[in-house]
């Protein structure tokens, strides 16, 4: 450590922070993994559940510790993830705050760049993504729009990894007095003024700026001046009033417009373009992801590749079999079951760790001989598809079928992810922006979407009958389209409304997928690794005291009128503690031949619908309060029983698979 | 000559039953009048009607008087709901009251100020006024709605006419500003348009409320 450092670490006693904005998908990420190397953490922001990133570094022997912000469009926040985004940009303070923009689109992202600068706060700017740009023949003169900004101007590539050393160099010679002001037309600078003027208090943002989001009616900035101004505040809030209402009909145009007008003077002699002829092959491959002709195809190949034959094939089958079969099987539980079995004179301890249902023999191995390859193959395959940019396109292609389900297009995020852990899924609902559309949701996660692991046992276990298959997956699409379509009739609030910027496509880049992957799986084994451990608790508690039976038994005659052996009771209680607990119980009963194809079917098809697990019904719990999750919870336990009540009648009647 | 309101209204259903309706002639009851009624002794008189036992016909004389009565209504209802915002049948009652002051070139006026709708609230077709055809023959586009533009079309974008805040809000952060080209390049099953060099989605109710200047 040099002495430099340790003197400037401890001026405060804490690192300098360097924050990242910006729009979504302009390389923030990519700037921010190169900055901090591997070593990140991702984070929820305290008090919501928008994940950050943070990361530390070091530049020239200065530590700094980076924040990776949600992307946010403006500072004016309307989403969640916007909100947090500008929640951390006024409260931590940060010494550099790096705004990465497109350089494409360097006119429509400079706007926030003059609202950084507005706020008073250390911008340094980076005009990402100049290779694109150049391809398409847009060529920029950087120098000249760092003199006419007042602030330093890098020009980058990073995932190229082109002007990663100019940007270290500007953070560590950051000159945070530079300033630069612009001025708006006068009738609108003179509004501003009288708000300023009323403002005594001290502010982590600029005055002027506080007082252009005020008149843009920012609620919670309003909020914040009410606590800080006390005596001055009923001054300041008549004089908004006024200024609104005098400027009611264009207010924020006025300003959005004002801003444009401003960097289009910026940009003047910036940006040379030369022509370019011909189109992109990434351009042709968009149009034809987005063509419901030749994108739904498009689709299918993706699933039918992705998650069939990577996720199900790859994951489950192969890695799974060798963790499972070969390392669990042959070695790690023959050995450790006989050490406990030579140094544990108790029972009640012996079953526990290695009994039925014991923490090793069942929790730990579940955890990471069955369900982490899945889950992580999974994870995989969604991170890279995530990196391509297709996930916009899938949104805009599937919005019309999702509207009719009170969704928008946007919730293709959280019901694809929830094919791989549906507990995740769940928090990611909060992306969404009406509460309707969040309770639909996270219904649907709960009834209609199986997770990786549950999926990958029922894979196995169906595609050995003929048919089976295609009426698991009818059943299931069928009920997820008539719930959504019944929970949209019913449930009161606005219709969902659709819109999303669509990045262009792009090969992943392997170092940002295995980043996001790793993430994830961190997040899961933390998460969800300890219910593995509480699950096998609870059920050898249960088996011990006698519970167990009792809740069997309990379940038989609601069986036997699906048309199912008792046995498959147990499997329907485990359901509930992992959801592929209760499909590999089906599994034992299936390979002992104690089921005929109908009631193979029918027991599927019921244990998929059937109650979420006990950490999705947590999560649940956690976002949508005890009345909604409890009611979720009633409704998919006695949908899940009437649909394999029905399905077995039919099956039955039709003569189908028999 | 003017036409009393009454009258007015009864060639306004004659022109929907006979038009539109397919049938040649009206039964009293279904223009809900009688046959010493003021107001068809009035169309008769001024020959635009003749009535034969209890059906009313329209006369090629009261054709005209009768189409742009049925414009003028449905140019009412345009006024109402969309730009007042009267929704439902509030909406058409105050059409109704609304539609007899459009005289004296008010109508060509309003008609010209919606940008020559081709059809009312209700789907049904605007006869064209002089103006339409006007409009139409010197290849004025006017100001339309991004659900108007075929794929390919470039447009400026002339106004945002969302009553929401925040949607307002959040397409102009993402650049969708007044002032700015615009190339729809898909209107099928949602619709794509690029402003400079980003490509956004939005759905057909956002597609509603984005009106452009159409480029020719």
């Amino acid at each position: 450590m040099s002495d430099k450092e340790q003197t400037i670490t401890a001026i405060d006693g804490k690192p300098r922070t360097i924050l990242l904005v910006g729009n979504p998908n302009v390389g923030k990420s990519v700037l921010f993994n190169a900055l901090t190397g591997a070593y990140t953490t991702v984070s929820n922001y305290p008090g919501t559940s928008v994940e950050v990133s943070r990361g530390d570094c070091e530049i020239h022997g200065v530590r700094y510790q980076v924040l990776d912000t949600p992307g946010m469009y403006s500072l004016l926040p309307i989403t969640e993830e916007e909100r947090v985004g500008r929640e951390i940009l006024l409260r931590e303070r940060p010494d550099v705050v790096l705004h990465v923009i497109d350089a494409r689109n360097i006119e429509r992202m400079l706007p926030m760049t003059l609202q950084l600068i507005e706020a008073g706060l250390p911008t340094i700017l980076v005009v990402n993504i100049l290779d694109e740009a150049e391809r398409r023949g847009m060529f920029f003169d950087i120098p000249l729009l760092e003199e006419k900004l007042g602030i330093p101007v890098v020009g980058a590539a990073v995932r190229r990894r082109r002007g990663l050393k100019e940007i270290r160099a500007a953070i560590v010679g950051f000159d945070t007095t530079l300033r630069a002001s612009f001025g708006y037309a006068s009738d609108l600078e003179r509004d501003v003024q009288r708000l300023t003027a009323l403002m005594t208090a001290d502010y982590t943002i600029d005055a002027r700026s506080l007082a252009l989001l005020l008149m843009q009616k920012d609620e919670e900035l309003l909020a914040l001046v009410k606590d800080k101004e006390e005596d001055n505040f009923p001054a300041i809030e008549a004089a908004l009033r006024e200024i609104t209402f005098e400027r009611r009909v264009d207010l924020n145009l006025r300003i959005s417009l004002e801003r444009k007008r401003v960097c289009k003077g910026l940009l003047e002699g910036i940006v040379r373009q030369e022509e370019r002829k011909g189109r992109p092959l990434a351009e042709h491959l968009s149009d034809l992801t987005m063509n419901p002709w030749t994108g739904i195809p498009l689709l299918l190949l993706i699933l039918y590749f992705g998650l069939y034959q990577f996720v199900g094939g790859f994951g489950a089958g192969t890695v799974v079999d060798f963790l499972e079969g070969g390392l669990f099987e042959e070695i790690l539980n023959p050995w450790v079951i006989d050490f406990c079995q030579r140094v544990i004179p108790w029972y009640w301890l012996k079953e526990l760790l290695v009994g039925e249902y014991g923490i090793f023999t069942l929790g730990i191995r579940y955890a990471i001989a069955i369900v982490l390859p899945i889950v992580g193959t999974f994870f995989v395959a969604f991170s890279l598809i995530e990196d391509s940019g297709y996930f916009p396109r899938l949104a805009m292609l599937v919005d019309r079928v999702f509207k009719l389900i009170g969704l928008n297009g946007r919730a293709v995020i959280p019901i694809v992810l929830g094919f791989g852990c549906d507990t995740m899924a769940t928090i990611v609902t909060r992306t969404l922006e009406t509460a309707r559309e969040r309770v639909i949701a996270t219904l649907l996660l709960a009834l209609a979407i199986p997770c990786s692991a549950q999926l990958g046992v029922i894979l196995g276990l169906l595609s050995a009958v003929p048919g089976a298959l295609l009426v698991w997956t009818g059943c299931l699409i069928g009920i997820f389209l008539f719930i959504g379509l019944l929970s949209a009739q019913l449930m009161p609030g606005e219709r969902p409304m659709f819109y999303m910027e669509i990045p262009p496509l792009r090969m992943p880049q392997p170092r940002n997928v295995l980043v996001k992957t790793l993430t994830r799986m961190q997040w899961y084994f933390l998460e969800i690794f300890p219910l593995f451990i509480i699950a096998s608790v609870l059920l050898w508690a249960g088996k011990l005291t006698g519970a167990l039976n009792w809740l069997v038994n309990a379940l038989e005659p609601v069986m036997r009128l699906l048309g199912l052996p008792s046995e498959t009771a147990a499997a329907f209680i485990f359901g509930f503690f992992r959801r592929d607990f209760g499909a590999a119980g089906l599994y034992d009963l299936q390979t002992s031949g104690l089921l005929s194809p109908v009631q193979l079917t029918v027991a599927a098809v019921t244990l998929t619908l059937f109650v979420p697990c006990v950490a999705q019904f947590l999560v649940m719990q956690r976002e949508r309060g005890w009345k909604v999750s409890t009611g979720i919870l009633v409704s998919v336990t006695t949908l899940a029983f009437a649909v394999g009540w029905a399905l077995n009648r039919l099956l039955l009647a039709t003569g189908m698979l028999q | 000559m003017k036409v009393s309101h009454k009258a007015e209204e009864i060639l306004e259903r004659l022109w929907i039953i006979t038009e539109e309706g397919g049938d040649n002639a009206a039964h009293l009851e279904a223009l809900s009048t009688t046959l010493d009624a003021e107001e068809l002794l009035e169309l008769q008189q001024m020959t635009y009607i003749e009535v034969k036992g209890e059906r009313v016909y329209l006369r090629p004389e009261g054709r005209e008087e009768a189409r742009m009565t049925v414009r003028r209504h449905r140019l009412a209802e345009r006024l109402l709901m969309d730009v007042l915002d009267y929704k439902g049948s509030g909406g058409n009652e105050r059409a109704c009251e609304f539609e007899h002051l459009l005289h004296h070139g008010v109508d060509t006026k309003l008609c010209t100020l919606l940008n020559h709708p081709t059809t009312c609230p209700h789907g049904k077709p605007i006869p064209p006024g002089t103006c339409c055809e006007e409009a139409r023959a010197t290849g004025e586009t006017g100001v339309v709605a991004l659900t108007e533009l075929k794929p390919g079309e470039t447009g400026e974008i002339a106004y945002l006419a969302t009553g929401n805040e925040k949607k307002l809000q959040k397409l102009m952060g993402m650049g969708v500003l007044p002032g700015s080209e615009l190339v729809l390049t898909r209107r099928f099953p949602s619709y794509i348009f690029k402003v400079g060099h980003s490509e956004f989605a939005v759905d057909e109710d956002l597609a509603k409320e984005i009106f452009v200047r159409r480029s020719t």
